[in-house]
């Protein structure tokens, strides 16, 4: 009786006090017990995060596998590189490629600077009512699915819509943009420029409330104009957040709008609208060549982990706290 | 974003713009509002468009002159739709729930000095930087026996590590002296997180719960990853069915009297779907203009 309860009266009192604080001599197994609710607490998620997005990556072995679904991964025969080998001379799979960095380039050119302009805006209204209202407006898409979203365009663009009827009676020839290949990859542009734009102008407006309202009125003093403010005080304010920004979106080169574009692809047709995403959907869950398109994502795994890596090194280097810090 | 109340005057060294900049100004602003508001009730318009308004103008419904809601009371009269929408319901509700349970729970946990807490929250944080893939993905739930099962729209996406992040930021923000207290008067950590740390954290966690909520409410792709059976599907892939890919719907014209238009039961359904985000919006943007998020919004 004695001895025991000596002995752990100071354990007790230092848990009732501080908890960093616990003697550094506890084992294991007492900081543990010590902490058994608090662990108990993470236990459901530490074991979402293990179930769904660690072990998953075991089975990209069906990329080295002649995969076939009721054999299982383990009985399907190992066949080494051919899944690469094949990926690399399958056409679909560059044409997937090339369509992917074709978007990616076009998001980076006319979506990346849209939230930029819509920012200096709405930064340029004084009123604050009017402001909120205009923002109230323009985050809103953010929140409506793709599914939505495509349905909206559809009744607004496609063949019903007010837009070819607008062609039609100003005599022209009716074009449904929905359904013309060629004009896939600007319209999944156009509808990311829709959705996002208005969301992605909060990060811009924080930046520029802080700047310092003294370097206007000193270069006001200084008989520095409207334009002159913009390009040498306001740009500045933007240009730390807008590089960390397109870092980052450089580092995401390779995904581009997966639910957006999978929604559209059969439109189109794959030669207009295959981007690597939806390639290995409907190559391989859906037609049946597993190994294949397991390799393709698995490449396309790894370039976009280093890709995402090396962005937030390039970001840290810059002097910005990347993704993780 | 800090929006004061002395950001609303005009700084005395600001020029006053003249009549040009002041038009293009409300044209530009007036083009965006537009853009972003037509679309919407462009489909309001032709939900509630009856057969007359319709075939009047080609299909294109600018305001319905002869409104009904037969559109509606098609889609509500049971059948697909109103199965989906079941479905959808109880899926944002149930998946909320267990979703908040988890993060809380992890981002509570982790919030502290605890055993092993610092590996924890890197095996969470990694998971920012890659994904299994689709193929992985797919095959994980199907070994785990979840296909064709409504778990495999929730379980595979319960924790979302920028939430986590978001709830653990703001649980260490909570000065520990509170939580150290209510532990001398015998508190222990489950306490301290029901009576304690969740009352002073009301906002965030009706943030984040309704972040859950809107993703939940928004997925499509989970569900036709893992259902293969149509009669399970919710909301999201039924519009994504009937209206982007037009399929026909079956049961359209059931109700008794006249059929409303194909095209105004399409547009109703559009309108259920997004009626929910609609309803939270106003919560939601009250939050993320205060800034409760904007700090954590990285990129």
């Amino acid at each position: 009786m004695s001895a025991v309860d000596v002995n752990q009266a100071p354990a007790t009192l230092g848990r009732a006090r501080v908890r960093p604080a616990a003697p550094a001599r506890a084992s294991v197994w007492q900081r543990i017990w010590r902490d058994r609710i608090m662990l108990l607490l993470i236990l459901p998620g530490v074991l979402y995060f293990i179930l769904f997005r660690y072990l998953p990556l075991l089975g990209n072995v069906i990329a080295f596998e002649d995969y076939l679904p009721f054999l299982g991964i383990t009985e399907s025969p190992f066949v080494g590189l051919a899944n690469f080998q094949s990926m690399l001379s399958a056409q679909a799979f560059w044409q997937a490629t090339a369509n992917t960095i074709i978007i990616a380039l076009l998001q980076i050119i006319f979506y990346f600077p849209a939230p930029i302009c819509l920012a200096l805006m709405l930064h340029g209204i004084i009123s604050t009512r009017v402001r909120r209202i205009i923002q109230n407006v323009v985050y809103l898409p953010h929140f409506i699915s793709w599914v939505i979203v495509v349905s909206l365009w559809q009744q607004v663009l496609g063949g019903s819509g007010i837009f070819v009827h607008t062609l039609r009676d100003l005599g022209l020839p009716a074009i449904n943009v929905m359904t013309e290949p060629g004009l896939f990859k600007p319209l999944v542009t156009a509808q990311l420029i829709w959705r996002e734009t208005g969301y992605a102008t909060i990060i811009y407006l924080a930046a520029l409330l802080s700047i310092d309202s003294a370097l206007y009125e000193a270069a006001v003093v200084d008989g520095a104009g409207r334009w002159q403010r913009l390009w040498s005080i306001t740009l500045p304010g933007l240009l730390s957040v807008t590089v960390l920004l397109l870092i980052l979106r450089l580092g995401l080169i390779l995904s581009v709008g997966f639910e957006q574009i999978l929604l559209q692809r059969t439109a189109v047709g794959p030669a207009a609208g295959e981007v690597l995403d939806t390639y290995v959907y409907f190559t391989g869950i859906v037609g049946g060549q597993w190994g294949i398109t397991a390799a393709a994502g698995l490449i396309k795994g790894i370039i976009g982990t280093a890709l995402v890596i090396g962005a937030n090194k390039l970001a840290h280097r810059m002097g910005q706290e990347g993704v993780y810090s | 974003m800090i929006d004061a109340a002395s950001v609303n005057e005009r700084p005395a060294w600001l020029e006053r713009e003249n009549h040009l900049e002041r038009v293009v100004k409300i044209g530009v602003f007036g083009v965006v509002i537009f853009a972003v508001v037509y679309p919407f009730l462009s489909v309001l318009a032709t939900s509630l468009a009856s057969e007359v308004d319709v075939v009047k103008n080609g299909g294109l419904v600018i305001w319905p002159e002869h409104p009904t809601l037969n559109a509606y009371r098609t889609i509500f009269a049971g059948g697909v739709v109103t199965r989906a929408i079941t479905v959808s319901i109880a899926i944002t509700a149930i998946g909320t729930l267990l979703s908040m349970a988890a993060t809380i729970g992890m981002a509570y946990g982790l919030s502290r000095q605890v055993w092993g807490g610092k590996y924890f929250l890197l095996l969470a944080l990694f998971t920012l930087l890659f994904t299994p893939g689709i193929i992985p993905n797919y095959l994980a739930v199907k070994q785990y026996g979840l296909l064709n099962t409504y778990a495999s729209l929730i379980l595979p996406v319960l924790v979302s590590a920028f939430n986590l992040v978001v709830l653990r930021q703001f649980f260490m923000n909570i000065p520990s002296e509170l939580l150290d207290s209510a532990r001398i008067d015998g508190a222990n950590d489950w306490d301290i997180l029901l009576r304690i740390v969740l009352p002073l954290s009301k906002a965030v966690v009706a943030v984040v719960a309704l972040f859950y909520a809107v993703s939940y409410w928004n997925d499509f792709f989970n569900a036709l990853l893992y259902l293969n059976d149509s009669s399970m599907w919710p909301l999201q892939l039924i519009v994504r069915l009937y209206v982007v890919q037009g399929a026909p719907l079956p049961g359209a014209g059931d109700v008794a009297g006249d059929t409303p238009p194909l095209q105004s039961i399409q547009m109703a359904v559009v309108v259920v779907a997004m009626i929910p985000i609609l309803l939270v919006y106003p919560f939601l943007q009250r939050y993320f203009t205060r800034g409760v998020l904007s700090g954590a919004i990285k990129g």
